[in-house]
Formats: C-alpha cells, structure tokens, sequence
C-alpha cells in the first residue's frame, strides 16, 4: 500500500464513519472507559487519531479491529461526540470489504429484490459489493 | 430653505492630490441651497475652522457641509465649529473625500467625479437636516448590587467608599457567596474566610451599604439613570431588629432532617437556622419546608425560647422599591448536577464527591471539623483520585461546552493540601489539560507534582465502580503510557464544571441585558468594554460575565464599580439626539417597534392625538430617548411609517440615494 | 441589456452602485481600506447608516427606480453588531426583499448583504471590486417604475 493509497482509505473510512476527528481533544476517556482495553493492541483514541493522521495500515491488518466489541461506550462517554466506534467499524469494514472488482451493479438489484428485503440489508450490500 | 456652505478641504495633498479640489467646490456651489462653497488646505485647522465660522456669520448660513476625512476623525471637530459659530451642532454633514475617495482612486478625473458626487450628497442630506438638541436626563445617586457573593461585596464597598449610597440583594439568608464556603485559595493558600469575612463586615457596617438578604429582585423599570427597583424581601420569621443572633432558637430546634446548604447537604441542620457562624447578617431564617409549627400547626419552641421575642411566624414576604441610577449584576456560579454522568457514580457511591463538598470536608468549620474523612463510613481515605473537567469542554449536551477555569487550580490545590495535611495518603488526578495561565499558578501546579508527589496522570476516567469491599475502582486510561489503569481509591473527588447562577436567565431578561446561550452576561465589548453590558446602566461583576478566579473576580469588581461611580458622578446624563421618535399621528400602537427594539425603549401611552379633524386618546408608541441608542430596526419594522431615526431619517436617505443615482447633468 | 433611457453606451458603461454601510463595522472597514490605500471601484458610492438595520427596503426599491445598478448592504458580522441584534433583521428582511426584486426582474447578483467588520479593510475592498465587477458584467439594471408618479 503506498502512503497515498493509505491516505485514501483513511479518507473512506472518515466518510463511512462520519467521525470528524478534528473534534477529539484527546482526552482519552474513550479507551478509559473500554472494556476490551488490554485486548487490543491499538485503543478506542488511537483509532481516531491514526485515521486522522493517515495511518489506517497499521489498523487494518492488526487484531483489533476484532477485539472491539462494538459496544459503544466510548462513543456514550466521548464528551465531545467524536464516535470511535464508529471509526473502529469503519476500519473494520474496509478490511473485510472484497477487494477488486463490483461484484453486484444496480442493474442485478431488480432481479433479486423483494418486497422482504429490508432496504439497510440493500445498502449494506451495495457499500461490500461496490468496491 | 437652508442656506449651505460648502467646504472643501484638501487635506495638504492627502485629497488634493487625486482630487481637483477647486472644481468640487465650484461644481457643489450649483447644488439647491447651497449658497458658498470654499476650498482650504486643512479645515480642521484653526484657519480652517475660522474660514468656515466667519462664513457662518457672513453667509448667514443654516447647514454646513465639509468635504474632507471620514467623519469618524473630524465631524466631533466641524460639529464644535458649527456650534461655536451659533448653528446647531447637527446641522454639519461631512461628504468623505479621504478615505473613501482620494485615497483608494489613482485617476484624478475619476475621483473627482466621485467626490463631487459624495459632495452632493452630503449637501442633499443637509437640506433636510433639522437641529437636534442633546436630552437630558438626571440620575439617581443610589447603586444596586445584585448578588452578596465576593464580587458583590467588593464592588458595593468600592462605590460606598466614594461616597455614593449602594444597596446588595442577596437572595440568600446571608452575604459571602461561594467564597464563605471554600477552605484556602490558590495560589497563596490563603484562607478564605479570613479574607471574606472581614469584608462582609465592612460591607454590613458601611454608612453607604445596605443589605437586602434573604431578598430578590422581582421587578426592574427604568433606564439608565433612573431605574425602579421592586425587591422582594422574604419573610425569615425572625425579626431582623430584634433578633441578637445569640443562637438559642437554632439549638432548640427539633427538626434535624434540614440538609445544610452551606456544607452542601453533607450533614443537618435545624428548620430554624443561621447558615454559618460568620453570616452577615447574624440572622436566623426558618425553612418552611421542615419547620413543625409550619407544618403541624404545633412546636414554636423557638418562639417561646427566643430570648428578645424575635420570632414571628406571621411575618410576610415584604416589597420594597427604591430608585437606582445603576445596576450591578454578580450573580456569580453554581456548579453542574451530575446525573449525565452515571460513570463517575456520583449520586451511587457516597465517597464520590464534587470538589465543592471536598471543600467543606477539609475546612475546620465543614462537617468534619476539618478532618479529612470520608462520608460513607468516616474512614480517613488512603487513596484519593481526582477527575478534572467532569463536564466541562464537553460538546454532547451532558455538560457545559466552556472550560471552567478554576478547576485546575482548586484541584491542584486539593492535592497539594491533601498531602501536606496526610502524607500517607496517595493522590492522582486525571487531568486532560492542566491549564495554569496566572500568576504564580503554574508553579503552584508544579510544585504539587515536584514537592507534593501529586500522581498527574493525562487521561480520563472512563468508569467508576464498586469493588464490593468498600474502595471505589477508578478505571481511566493513562494516554503517555499508552495503558489502562484501574486505581483501588478511598474516595473520588470530580472538578465537575461551573455554570452561571440559576437567577442570572431571569434576571437577565428583566434587565433587558444580552445573555449568551450558557447564560452568561454578555459584555458590551469584548476587548474593551469587560463590565458593562450592552444595555445603558447595567454592569458586570464576576463570575456571571464568564468564569472567574478569585482575583480576577474582585479586579473586575472594581472595575465595575469605577464605571458605575463615572455614571453616579453625574449630575445629568446627555444622551446621543440621533434617536428614533415615533410620530403619533401615524401610530396604529402595532407594537412591532416595541418587539424590534433591543434596549426596551419603546413603551405606549394612552396619548391625546389631534390631527385637525379628529380628538381622540390613542394608544401610540412612545421612545425613551435615554434608553434608544438610535440603531433603527423600529424604524423599519414600523408598517405605517410612523417611526423615524433623528439624523438618519427617511427622507434624508433617499435624498442622499437620489443624490447619488442622479445622472451627471441631469 | 435593455434599458429605459435609450442611452446607448458610447463610453465604458459606468454602474451606479450604492453601497449601505453601518457606522460601528463596515463604515469603518471601508476607512481602513481607505487608509491602506487598497482601492476599490469608484462606482461604489457609501452611504452612511447606524446599523444594517436602519436600512429600510424603501431605499433599495428607491434606488433602483433612481437608476442604481446595484445595491449592496455591509453590516457588522453577525454577533457583533454594536446594537446586539440588528445584522439579525437585516439578514431576515433582506432575504425577502431580494427574492421580491428578482422577481421584479432585478437579478439577485445585484444586490448583497455582506459582513465586514471595522478590521477587514482588505475584505471590503475585495469585496467591493468583486460586486464592481459583477454589475459591470450584468449591463444596465432595468429601473423600476413608481406607479405613484404615473
């Protein structure tokens, strides 16, 4: 991954999020607050900060992005409404996403739709298949 | 019709170098009314100022306009010509060839162009000027202090002392305020009670000051100068003149469930009760609320063992209303409640307290005699942890988006007085930022870490739980080790974040004084005007301007009370003539002047209209020309026209807009 | 475009543009650009009120009857205007007002409410010669008629 390329992800996972982390004032109560601190290897106020830097590598490929059990404390105590676990979320999706090609276009959807198909299932489909 | 002169000045070659000066005067000389038109070298000079006096008397002119700098320099100086030379002061216009003409154009035919076009203006705006005369209004030599806390006192006291009559609304049953309730003050750990007290006395006993306590402002008219005050005195129960405070009734006193405010609810206190042993004045009030005669209909044990009959339980809140040329507001700070923040386990765990009630646990005359103990089991604690910024800087809603400024100093101060006091006890104290900008303050901080071994620790408490076995576990995160810490604590003592006084909003809206939206009092600029608020007349002191230490609040306190003596050393206020009048033949009484009007100038008055051919009383809108800075919303909110601007009228601006769209020759 | 004079446009068209200016702020700004000699369009011609709020939509219709081409209002910046509140009417007012003009046929580039404060001399020239420059680019402004004096 090239340093560009990294900063486009961050970029992504700053739109998917819609964390703004120009908000944090590092105060650091979200990872005084997380229960799966000692689990991970990068905590709740370095997600928001290495995203904000740039540096999304490091998080992608660590294991805490599955550590963290998405149980929004830190976004509950952050008194300054940044959502770390919403950042964390977004990095994990970018990992996880399929890398290469789309995999479904909006050309298939009609086939496949019926009227049970809850329409957050649809987006979530289209934001894991369109990249 | 006017007769004008016309002055061109050239302003050395500041205007004459861009613009041809003598074709501006020969071009306005044509303009209707004009009658002479001159070009100097400097008007504003004393020759200058001659040339257009003697013109004045030869000319018999009625206007003048001068062509020269902004008027922001020099109409102050052509209006003191003018009248000087037997005109009305606001019969000068000045048309703006300097700054907005000569000095931005580089082309002398364009400039000149555009002067003489400023110039026709002015001249087509002085044809309809009219004189105005200054008004007049005479003030009350009395000053109201509203709020008995340090700023309230040392502001009174300042005005008492230049000898002019100053009354403090207290609504508490005594004058100290937040101060009479802290232990030692940063930096210099001096105690606070004694420096406060000895002021509350001067304040009680000065011939100047008097106390309203246990009293509230429930009404304010007026303006500045001349405000009418209603006051609200409470009814205490006990007879103030009477009463010598000997403490017989509070000791007798059955009822014990009373929580005592003063220690903020950390022990009891009697229904009948003086709130601490200094109270100014050294009065007891009955708490309704817990008192049994009021509830019960039976007890009066302190009636019958009053010594000097002073008791009454058939007293009635009293009202008082007396006039005031100036009102002080130093409402001064509460603090936040706590219950956004379930974390911290303040209303759970009894060890976990705000600063404030850490306050009282360390003071000599707080619950615990100043020993320092815990509330839960009275237990010495072992392990304290001190959080900062418990809602303060925060954006979400919970608390308060300002920084507090005073917690990292007291909280330094806690530390450092914790373990000067018992050694053996272990302190830290989260901190996100520690903010030390003042005198001696961050040495005061450092010495806390250096000498005190205070445990600062960068971070933030994300939760506070039970262990089970009577300690608080204290979860945060140390950001510079980068790890999570779980500290074992005795006690937990949170800096939780300073709000404005619950009184300031109303008291604010009485006023008619701008508030911003955390309820502060806004000052009428930020730089330069730090006490005074927006509206005429109305100052500011202390804590409910914005937060304040100590020093600062007294500084400001003087500060406030110099203006407020600069405004009662008059005799007689002149007011700015430039001020909006509502022409009675036209008022509907609509009320959308009033609504429009940010000083509260505008009242209606049943008035006598007469236009020739109907006699009736109407309901029409009258403006206080002492109170109406002359802004002009009324005048355009008015949908009938009647409402105008003395100086800016109407007419006169589309005079100066007809003059300036009028075609070259046309 | 057309205009109702039948002047044809022999020399440079030449906008008349009035320019409102409150006294505490954008008077003063306009000074200051003055003082830094930063210059602006001479077609802009000042008039001096209290605050933007003195402005009373009557001036901008009676300029644009008087053949005006463009009318812009400078206030304090919103928060600081010297009377607390007025900037605030302005703006409300002003909105109105302009959609009412554009429909009367007087473009909505001519006429502006800016904030300009007693500090940005630089800001008003700047601003000055954009609006300058714009009305220039827009021709003549059609003159409203004044039904009272058919």
């Amino acid at each position: 991954m090239t340093e560009n390329e990294e900063k486009k992800l961050c970029a992504e996972a700053l739109i998917i999020s819609g964390v703004k982390p120009e908000k944090c004032m590092k105060c650091g109560k979200c990872s005084g607050a997380c229960p799966s601190y000692d689990e991970m290897e990068y905590h709740p106020h370095q997600f928001v900060d290495m995203v904000s830097k740039g540096q999304i590598k490091k998080l992608m490929e660590s294991a805490s992005i599955y550590k963290c059990l998405s149980c929004f404390v830190c976004v509950e105590r952050c008194p300054r409404n940044v959502m770390p676990a919403n950042i964390i979320e977004a990095v994990r999706a970018l990992q996880e996403r399929p890398q290469g090609t789309d995999r479904l276009t909006p050309d298939e959807v009609k086939n496949i739709l019926d009227d049970d198909t809850p329409q957050q299932l649809l987006m979530a489909a289209f934001r894991k298949y369109s990249r | 019709m006017q007769r004008i002169g016309v002055f061109v000045c050239w302003c050395g070659s500041n205007i004459a170098a861009t613009v041809d000066v003598k074709k501006v005067a020969e071009e306005l000389k044509s303009e209707p009314g004009v009658v002479y038109s001159a070009d100097y070298q400097y008007m504003c000079s004393e020759n200058g100022q001659n040339l257009i006096k003697s013109a004045i008397k030869d000319y018999s002119l009625t206007g003048i306009v001068v062509c020269s700098c902004s008027p922001r320099m020099h109409e102050a100086t052509f209006r003191k010509t003018a009248s000087e030379a037997g005109i009305n002061p606001y019969m000068v216009e000045i048309a703006n060839i300097r700054e907005q003409c000569s000095w931005i154009h580089k082309d002398m035919a364009t400039a000149t162009q555009k002067a003489i076009i400023l110039g026709r203006a002015a001249v087509a705006k002085v044809n309809l000027n009219t004189p105005l005369t200054e008004g007049e209004s005479p003030v009350v030599k009395r000053a109201l202090v509203i709020g008995g806390g340090i700023a309230g006192i040392q502001t009174a006291l300042d005005i008492a002392d230049a000898g002019y009559k100053v009354d403090i609304v207290e609504k508490k049953p005594t004058i100290g305020g937040k101060m009479a309730q802290l232990d030692k003050t940063f930096p210099t750990l001096d105690c606070a009670a004694c420096i406060l007290t000895p002021k509350m006395v001067e304040a009680a006993q000065h011939e100047n000051i008097t106390l309203y306590t246990y009293s509230e402002v429930e009404e304010v008219k007026g303006y500045v100068g001349n405000f009418d005050v209603k006051i609200r005195k409470k009814a205490r129960y006990v007879n103030e003149n009477l009463c010598t405070g000997c403490g017989e009734c509070t000791s007798k006193c059955p009822s014990r469930k009373g929580l005592n405010e003063f220690n903020m609810g950390l022990d009891g206190r009697g229904a009948i009760y003086i709130p601490f042993a200094q109270a100014i004045p050294n009065v007891p009030v009955i708490d309704t609320a817990q008192c049994i005669k009021f509830k019960t209909g039976k007890c009066g044990l302190c009636q019958m063992n009053c010594p000097s009959k002073a008791v009454d339980f058939s007293q009635k809140d009293e009202f008082i209303d007396e006039k005031y040329g100036a009102i002080v507001v130093a409402t001064g700070f509460d603090i936040i409640t706590l219950e956004n923040y379930e974390e911290y386990g303040y209303s759970m765990y009894k060890d976990v307290v705000t600063s404030l009630e850490f306050e009282r646990l360390m003071n000599a005359a707080g619950p615990s005699k100043g020993h320092l103990e815990r509330p839960s089991d009275h237990k010495q604690p072992k392990t304290i942890v001190f959080v900062q910024c418990v809602g303060s800087r925060d954006t979400t809603g919970c608390g308060k988006e300002y920084c507090s400024k005073i917690c990292c100093m007291y909280t330094a101060k806690h530390a450092m007085l914790t373990r000067e006091k018992y050694p053996d006890t272990e302190v830290y104290v989260f901190y996100i930022d520690v903010r030390t900008p003042g005198k001696n303050f961050d040495e005061f901080y450092r010495r806390a870490v250096e000498q005190y071994g205070v445990h600062y620790i960068k971070g933030m408490v994300g939760k506070v739980y039970d262990d089970g076995q009577g300690h608080l576990m204290v979860r945060g995160s140390d950001l510079l080790a980068n790890e999570q810490l779980t500290i074992k604590a005795d006690m937990v003592v949170l800096a939780a974040a300073t709000k404005a006084d619950e009184s300031a909003r109303k008291l604010g809206t009485m006023l008619t004084a701008s508030m911003d939206t955390n309820d502060f009092f806004t000052e009428a600029h930020p730089k330069l005007r730090p006490v005074e608020s927006p509206t005429a007349g109305v100052f500011l002191s202390g804590f409910c301007q914005g937060p304040k230490d100590i020093p600062e609040t007294v500084a400001q306190a003087g500060a406030a009370a110099a203006k407020v003596i600069g405004l009662l050393a008059k005799n007689k206020l002149k007011s700015n003539p430039c001020v909006a009048r509502a022409d009675s033949l036209i008022c509907s009484g609509c009320s959308n002047c009033e609504k429009v009007c940010p000083f509260g100038a505008i009242t209606y008055a049943e008035t006598d209209v007469n236009d020739g051919t109907v006699r009736e009383k109407r309901r029409v809108a009258v403006v206080n020309e002492a109170v109406c800075k002359g802004c002009g919303a009324c005048t355009v909110a008015c949908p009938s026209g009647a409402m105008d601007l003395k100086g800016f009228t109407n007419k006169q601006i589309f005079a100066e807009v007809d003059a300036i769209c009028r075609q070259t020759g046309e | 475009m057309q205009t109702d004079r039948g002047v044809t446009a022999e020399k440079e068209f030449q906008p008349k543009i009035i320019a409102f200016c409150c006294n505490w702020c954008s008077y003063a700004g306009a000074d200051l650009a003055g003082s830094g000699r930063l210059s602006y369009s001479a077609d802009v011609k000042i008039i001096r009120v209290p605050c933007s709020c003195r402005i009373n939509p009557m001036f901008i219709l009676r300029a644009f009857q008087k053949g005006a081409d463009g009318v812009i209002l400078a206030g304090c910046h919103p928060g600081d205007c010297h009377y607390s509140t007025g900037n605030y009417f302005t703006r409300r007012r002003m909105t109105l007002l302009f959609s009412m003009l554009d429909y009367m046929g007087i473009e909505k580039e001519r006429t502006r409410v800016e904030w300009i404060s007693a500090a940005e001399g630089a800001k008003f020239s700047a601003t000055m010669n954009e609006f300058a420059g714009e009305i220039k680019k827009l021709g003549r402004s059609k003159r409203l008629g004044d039904l009272r004096c058919r």
